[in-house]
């Protein structure tokens, strides 16, 4: 297995915090992983990304030229790293900030309202815990519990405990709201 | 087996420090190696250790000549423009013969430059930055897990031959996370006493630690025994490792986080029928050009690929001779030369 994504969005969206807990995922899935952040002047306005890479063997690379997956959270995103995905990869777009719809024909793209179904779940601070649960239901390559124990690791290690309820929900949500 | 942990670079350089016994850490902040201070704030005084954030660069490095002259193991990091400014420090603890770990998390240059991940201090860490007939020993970890092992293997490093060890890495091995199983801690009381240090003089002759000498003739020994020093260093602790080259026809050399994307396009290109080796030098000084030498009396090309404007191709050249083709390919900037960049310019010369 070798899946590289993409997580892409504004500074606040909490991508960084996503690509984390699908690394720590990894991990806790006996794969390798690498997380990479842009901690450049993107962090600052624009749009921030970091990109994930899962794989059975040690990972080389860990910047991709074309990444199976990309989970665009606002236009931006989609804009700079459409045209960068592979041939039969995944691309989430949030259909909440994104009124358009992709360009690629050989991609498999999916546009849940994410901003809409974090509300729902119950904040939209939580909209990054949806397009993950969306993404790992699309992609399979990793189980909802093992991301689920993930997220609360990581939130734990971050002092943030108290957001886990909401996050195990608003990953559920996510992963509910796809089918494969 | 240790458990594994999800890392960043920054913090098992860090964590690795601690584990080595350092006693004493001083350093000023600066991106992109923040993270590591950070780790060090946290856990120094918690375990009864020194941490100083200093005022400057200047201070921090001085401070380190202090402790290191106590006997202890100690380190400072900073990054390109910081390291910069140690340069006088880690002149004057060559001159001293005095251990001590200095990690640059390296970013663009010259100048301010950015904050992106480069490896154009390749020139500053390997000739002598500051004054003076002097060499640190270089380490330049690829992984988060080796940062992990070159920061433990530098204090032994610094301790066996009383010298500076520099861990040269960039800005994306500081940033990025990767799983990692920290390495053991040491007994610090189990490390060899330092009968040179100049930690108190009672019932002994006074111990000096000094690389000042007015007499040329007495500079000139004390070059020599660094010299000599150097020399021995050269033949016993040169690190490299190939990847893949036992039937190639080409070969990148690469160091750092380029070595390990370098490894994906050795993995790329013979998927596409070329065969594609990997040089990786894992001490830069002293710089593995024996081995380098010897694998280009088998493969006619070695491509080198930088982070920075040729530094390191001048050392390959040097080893290599006319003995193989010998181009180059870098980036500057905080520019990374990503997998499908460095295959195209393989193709450009594999024909």
């Amino acid at each position: 297995m070798d899946d590289s994504v993409v997580i892409a969005g504004f500074g606040g969206q909490g991508v960084v915090l996503a690509g984390k807990i699908l690394a720590q995922a990894g991990m806790n899935h006996g794969l390798e992983v690498t997380w990479l952040p842009s901690y450049g002047p993107e962090m600052r306005g624009g749009t921030a990304n970091c990109t994930v890479v899962l794989s059975n063997d040690p990972v080389g690379s860990p910047i991709v030229d074309s990444p199976t997956g990309l989970i665009a959270l606002n236009l931006p995103s989609l804009d700079k790293f459409e045209p960068t995905v592979a041939a039969n990869g995944v691309i989430i777009m949030n259909s909440s900030l994104i009124q358009r719809r992709t360009k690629r024909r050989d991609v498999r793209s999916f546009s849940p309202a994410l901003n809409d179904l974090a509300r729902k779940a119950g904040s939209e601070k939580a909209t990054n815990m949806i397009a993950l649960g969306a993404y790992i239901k699309v992609t399979g390559i990793i189980p909802l519990s093992t991301v689920q124990t993930a997220m609360a690791q990581m939130l734990k290690k971050e002092g943030k405990d108290k957001f886990i309820p909401l996050n195990r929900k608003a990953l559920q949500e996510g992963y509910d709201a796809l089918h494969e | 087996m240790g458990e594994r942990l999800l890392l960043r670079g920054n913090e098992v350089i860090a964590e690795a420090a601690i584990r080595a016994g350092c006693q004493c850490y001083f350093a000023y902040p600066i991106t992109p190696q923040a993270e590591l201070l950070q780790h060090m704030a946290v856990n120094m005084p918690r375990l009864g250790r020194t941490f100083v954030q200093a005022e400057s660069e200047l201070a921090a490095i001085n401070m380190v000549y202090g402790a290191a002259s106590a006997g202890v193991r100690t380190m400072t990091s900073s990054s390109s423009p910081g390291i910069s400014l140690k340069q006088e420090g880690i002149s004057y603890l060559a001159g001293s013969s005095l251990p001590a770990v200095i990690v640059n998390i390296m970013r663009g240059g010259p100048g301010l430059g950015d904050i992106a991940p480069s490896q154009c201090d390749y020139f500053q860490a390997t000739k002598g930055g500051g004054h003076g007939d002097y060499h640190m020993i270089v380490l330049a970890p690829s992984t988060v897990p080796e940062a992990g092992q070159l920061t433990m293997l530098a204090f032994e490093l610094a301790d066996r031959y009383r010298t500076p060890v520099m861990l040269l890495a960039d800005g994306m091995l500081g940033q990025m996370m990767e799983p990692v199983e920290l390495p053991k801690p040491i007994e610090i009381s189990s490390l060899p006493k330092k009968e040179w240090a100049t930690d108190g003089a009672k019932g002994r002759n006074p111990n000096i630690v000094l690389s000042f000498d007015l007499d040329p003739e007495v500079l000139k020994q004390m070059n020599l025994i660094l010299q000599k020093r150097y020399r021995q260093i050269e033949a016993e602790e040169v690190r490299y490792e190939e990847t893949a080259t036992g039937d190639a026809d080409i070969a990148i050399v690469a160091y750092g986080t380029v070595a390990r994307i370098a490894k994906t396009v050795v993995k790329m290109a013979r998927a596409e029928g070329i065969k594609l080796g990997l040089f990786r030098p894992i001490t830069l000084w002293p710089f593995p050009g024996q081995a380098l030498r010897k694998l280009s009396e088998k493969i006619a090309i070695v491509l080198t690929v930088e982070m920075s404007a040729g530094q390191m191709w001048e050392d390959v050249r040097l080893a290599i001779a006319e003995q193989a083709e010998t181009p180059f390919y870098g980036e500057m900037g905080g520019v990374i030369p990503t997998p499908q960049r460095i295959l195209s310019e393989v193709k450009k010369h594999a024909g």
